[in-house]
């Protein structure tokens, strides 16, 4: 995988990412581009910059690995995927279609990249512990990396986790919360409130970092600071505009998971292609 | 038949993991809480650095195996039946069999001979949990060799699997030299009078009620049906063709057990009577493992009663 280090080159990718997402959508009928779109900076800079891995051998024993915890962010998965060159850009308009390798939420079985099928909330992050732990016990270099949705963070499977994986200290591990203040029923704060959110990661005894999620340097900079963490699993909470890049979308629930009608689709690609361009 | 023979079944799993510890580097051995009473604990003493006690944290232990399996690992999930697959169902369900993932649950203290603990702590469900999910292999031996047996099979055997295992200590009904194949039945003792499915640690009572039909002149097929997915369907038309009927002893739940499975077998392939013994539609109680049979319907005494009644009808 060639890495991506230009910073306004990764923007774009982050740009182009968004534009296959609303695409891929708006082709399907259904899914869910509020939070593909929030965690599409997130996902640009771990796929293109900070995680090893090989497209073309998704096998490779010694790869970073990614869960996506919030499956329900499989557009953002699958757009990235292609980028990174698991399977043609062709494939994403099959999404959510029978037959389709694309499902509503990823399959592991059915797609290569997949490397765990998720979609039910709450379960990444110990998937993610356990793949953590087995490397440590190998001495293997490989890290893992998971995506979190904030409202996911009401599933109690969750904090087990993170008390498991400071237990076990796995420095290894790099939780990322895409936190867009937004859950299906509305604010966070109101369905069930997360704050003080850093606390509470702190209080289970990870290393804490908040960032700027669609501030490129930011979300650099925290992997950076992960790299250092020895003794302890590090969560990047990132702070997030739920439909993040598309005007109508932005901090509204909502856009959790509808698509966009024809009009909404070119108005949506118009502005993020007017980024791309510019 | 060595009926002297009497041990948990649990001694038969907890010895079977040390030779998996020896022999495959790549067991390790999971609980939440409970390693002396599952005996997970004879592994964690001998190799410590692969034993991974999560606290009481059922749904965070079946999904960190379920990681540990993607690295190449052989996770032993192990705890009471009742809370693995209650509790973890939906980590089972969408991670677990969904992703296809080799994982090993192991689920002790099945059924109602759990005994005192009472109906919050026996598994009389669990069958029927594990055996409807796509992927998911079932097996529920009969006494400690047979645990031993399959679970040095099922850690050769890729993809999910679910052991159930029971807390009393119960005569052995196989030996060391015993075969066993997962999804072949085992025909315990052959009779000429009518045809017993049994699966678990209940076959000791079910053997129990054989004596007690051989002094009324009464001859029963036994088979041992210790996986119950991939069911043996050939040994149960083979026998339904023979006697026209059937019956099952099973320490669960009517309601998606081992008679329910074999119901389905005969429905599509060969429609013939059956009589389930097993729970009916309740949730079990408190009281001593021969109490509790006897009121259940499922001592040898009341197997033996419910046996003379089929073959008279």
């Amino acid at each position: 995988m060639e890495k991506i280090i230009q910073i306004d080159q990764l923007k774009k990718k982050a740009e182009e990412i968004r534009y296959d997402i609303i695409k891929m959508i708006a082709g399907a009928g259904s899914g869910h581009p509020g939070g593909s779109l929030s965690a599409a900076d997130i996902g640009a800079v771990l796929f293109f910059n900070e995680m090893n891995y090989d497209a073309n051998n998704p096998e490779w024993k010694d790869r970073d690995k990614f869960i996506l915890s919030k499956g329900h962010a499989a557009p953002l998965l699958y757009a990235l995927l292609a980028h990174a060159g698991f399977f043609e850009r062709s494939e994403l308009k099959t999404l959510r279609k029978y037959k389709s390798r694309l499902q509503g939420h990823p399959a592991s079985l059915m797609l290569p990249g997949v490397e765990v099928s998720t979609g039910s909330l709450g379960q990444g992050l110990s998937i993610a512990s356990g793949i953590a732990l087995a490397g440590k016990m190998d001495k293997k270099k490989y890290r893992v990396f998971t995506l979190l949705g904030d409202g996911e963070l009401d599933e109690g499977q969750v904090w087990e986790a993170a008390m498991f994986a400071a237990h076990k200290k796995l420095e290894n591990l790099c939780a990322i919360v895409d936190r867009n203040r937004l859950q299906i029923d509305g604010d966070t704060e109101k369905v069930m409130a997360l704050e003080p959110l850093k606390a509470k990661w702190d209080a289970f005894g990870w290393h804490t970092i908040l960032i700027d999620g669609h501030n490129i340097p930011d979300i650099l900079h925290a992997f950076e600071e992960f790299h250092t963490i020895k003794t302890k699993p590090t969560v990047i909470i990132a702070k997030t505009v739920k439909g993040k890049g598309v005007s109508f979308m932005e901090n509204q629930a909502g856009w959790h998971g509808k698509a966009t009608d024809r009009e909404q689709t070119e108005q949506a690609l118009k502005e993020i292609k007017a980024r791309i361009n510019a | 038949m060595k009926t002297q023979d009497i041990r948990p079944i649990q001694d038969g799993y907890g010895n079977a993991l040390l030779k998996l510890g020896e022999t495959n580097p790549n067991v390790l051995v999971l609980d939440a809480d409970l390693s002396t009473s599952t005996r997970t604990n004879w592994f964690a003493e001998k190799f410590p650095e692969r034993f991974i006690d999560v606290g009481i944290a059922e749904q965070n232990m079946v999904d960190i195996a379920a990681g540990l399996s993607l690295e190449g690992k052989i996770p032993f999930v192990t705890t009471y039946g009742v809370f693995v697959c209650g509790r973890a169902f939906d980590q089972l369900r969408n991670t677990v069999c969904y992703s296809q993932l080799n994982v090993k649950v192991v689920g002790s203290h099945g059924g109602i001979s759990v005994g005192a603990d009472g109906g919050s702590h026996q598994a009389i469900e669990d069958i029927a949990l594990m055996r409807i999910l796509p992927h998911m292999t079932v097996v529920v031996p009969c006494d400690h060799f047979q645990a031993h047996k399959a679970t040095m099979k099922l850690a050769e055997l890729k993809g999910p699997a679910y052991l159930r295992l029971a807390r009393e200590a119960t005569a052995a009904l196989t030996d060391e030299d015993s075969d066993f194949e997962i999804g072949k039945a085992q025909i315990v003792t052959e009779g000429d009078d009518c045809a017993i499915f049994f699966a678990g640690t209940i076959g000791a009572e079910v053997m129990k009620a054989v004596k007690l039909l051989h002094d009324k002149n009464i001859f029963p097929t036994i088979i041992n049906m210790h996986t119950i997915k991939p069911i043996d369907k050939e040994c149960i038309i083979k026998y339904a063709k023979k006697f026209g009927k059937l019956m099952t002893v099973e320490e669960h739940l009517q309601a998606g057990g081992l008679g329910s499975a074999i119901a389905e077998v005969l429905a599509e392939e060969y429609p013939a009577k059956m009589k389930m013994l097993a729970i009916y539609d309740r949730f079990g109680e408190s009281g001593q493992p021969d109490v509790l049979l006897d009121a259940f319907g499922l001592s040898a005494r009341k197997i033996c009663e419910q046996v003379e009644g089929f073959l008279k009808k």
